[in-house]
């Protein structure tokens, strides 16, 4: 049995978005204090769960690759629209420090009883007719795309895959190393 | 503070779970879990109910009302919503509020709520995905873009998460 297996129906979805759904709202990614305490360095979880979950994908997909339980060809990996991607990501740091949350943790927040959970979903909607009414003016500068089609680090880097993925868990275990000695009773906002 | 219901998962085997949820994801379809994909659908389909002349032909949103909400994303955040009320009644942590800075009353809050959701909907469309289509899943394929997309979302995150400080503070 090789993967990917094109699994696309509502089954498929339900299961593992229900995975998905549990998983964070148990890493307590459904409180907004908690999601914005990243971006005040005073809580690490987001970085650790998100990290932490991407390597250990990471590696996995090395891994069934390599035995050939997955052809990578048939993976999706997203190309680099240099500034729409790079602005795009400032937007949702923004707007997770303004309004404490992304797309899919607002909709955690909603479902554990959170009001503000949806109104950030609603404008998420508003948001996205903005784009839609802006994308003329900005497609041409916002779309154009940097490097070959599913540019990976890697690639980027000339570095096999194997040194990227020691290189992101040496920064996930400094990150964590570092961020462990400040944690414990007594922790305030200064 | 004290919080209700059971404690938290430890951040590090949350992200093995996680990890796992998205290999079996990739396994399963070929790609990654998203949201945005999914809210685009929700806006262009409700759009097209109340004002169609906005995502009328040629309009950016077009295709996503021709696609309509039948397709994999939708019914994957569908699971995300059950999944997230089923652990939270599971740790007894549902818990109706409206949540946010805590020196700001619930009008407050929920403005800043519906003005971060506006930058963060034009942002998703920007970046083409989410935290979890661009950040998350993105970077589980090592795509330059995954992680392009994180150097911004920390550094956007960062620079306004330190400017609000005054009004978030003391909430953890």
């Amino acid at each position: 049995m090789v993967g990917p297996l094109q699994l696309a129906g509502p089954v498929s979805g339900l299961i593992l978005g229900f995975g998905f759904g549990f998983v964070l709202e148990n890493a307590g990614f459904g409180d907004p204090k908690k999601l914005t305490a990243q971006l005040r360095l005073t809580d690490w979880s987001v970085f650790k769960v998100m990290f932490t979950a991407i390597i250990v994908c990471a590696v996995l997909l090395t891994i069934a690759s390599g035995l050939g339980l997955v052809d990578m060809k048939r993976v999706f990996v997203p190309s680099v629209y240099f500034w729409g991607t790079l602005l795009g990501g400032v937007g949702l740091g923004v707007g997770m420090a303004v309004g404490g949350y992304c797309p899919g943790t607002c909709v955690v927040g909603l479902m554990s009883g959170r009001l503000d959970g949806l109104i950030f979903l609603l404008g998420v909607g508003a948001g996205t007719l903005i784009f839609n009414g802006a994308y003329p003016n900005i497609k041409f500068w916002a779309y154009a795309q940097t490097g070959p089609n599913a540019w990976t680090l890697p690639q980027l880097l000339h570095l096999p895959a194997w040194l990227v993925l020691l290189g992101l868990l040496a920064v996930l275990v400094g990150v964590g190393g570092l961020t462990a000695v400040s944690r414990g009773p007594g922790k305030r906002e200064a | 503070m004290t919080r209700k219901g059971s404690a938290l998962w430890n951040p590090y085997l949350a992200g093995v779970a996680l990890g796992l949820v998205l290999f079996a994801t990739f396994f399963a379809t070929g790609h990654g879990l998203g949201v945005s994909g999914a809210t685009t659908s929700l806006t262009a389909v409700g759009a097209a109910a109340v004002a169609p002349h906005l995502v009328g032909p040629g309009s950016y949103l077009a295709g996503y009302v021709r696609m309509g909400l039948n397709h994999w994303i939708e019914w994957e955040v569908l699971g995300v919503a059950i999944g997230a009320v089923a652990g939270a009644l599971a740790a007894r942590r549902f818990d109706p509020m409206i949540d946010g800075p805590t020196r700001l009353g619930p009008l407050a809050r929920l403005i800043l709520a519906a003005i971060g959701g506006t930058v963060t909907g034009f942002g998703a469309r920007m970046a083409m995905g989410c935290t979890s289509g661009m950040g998350l899943s993105g970077g589980a394929t090592l795509a330059a873009a995954g992680f392009l997309f994180l150097i911004g979302f920390f550094g956007g995150g960062l620079a306004a998460g330190f400017a609000l400080k005054p009004l978030w503070r003391g909430g953890e």
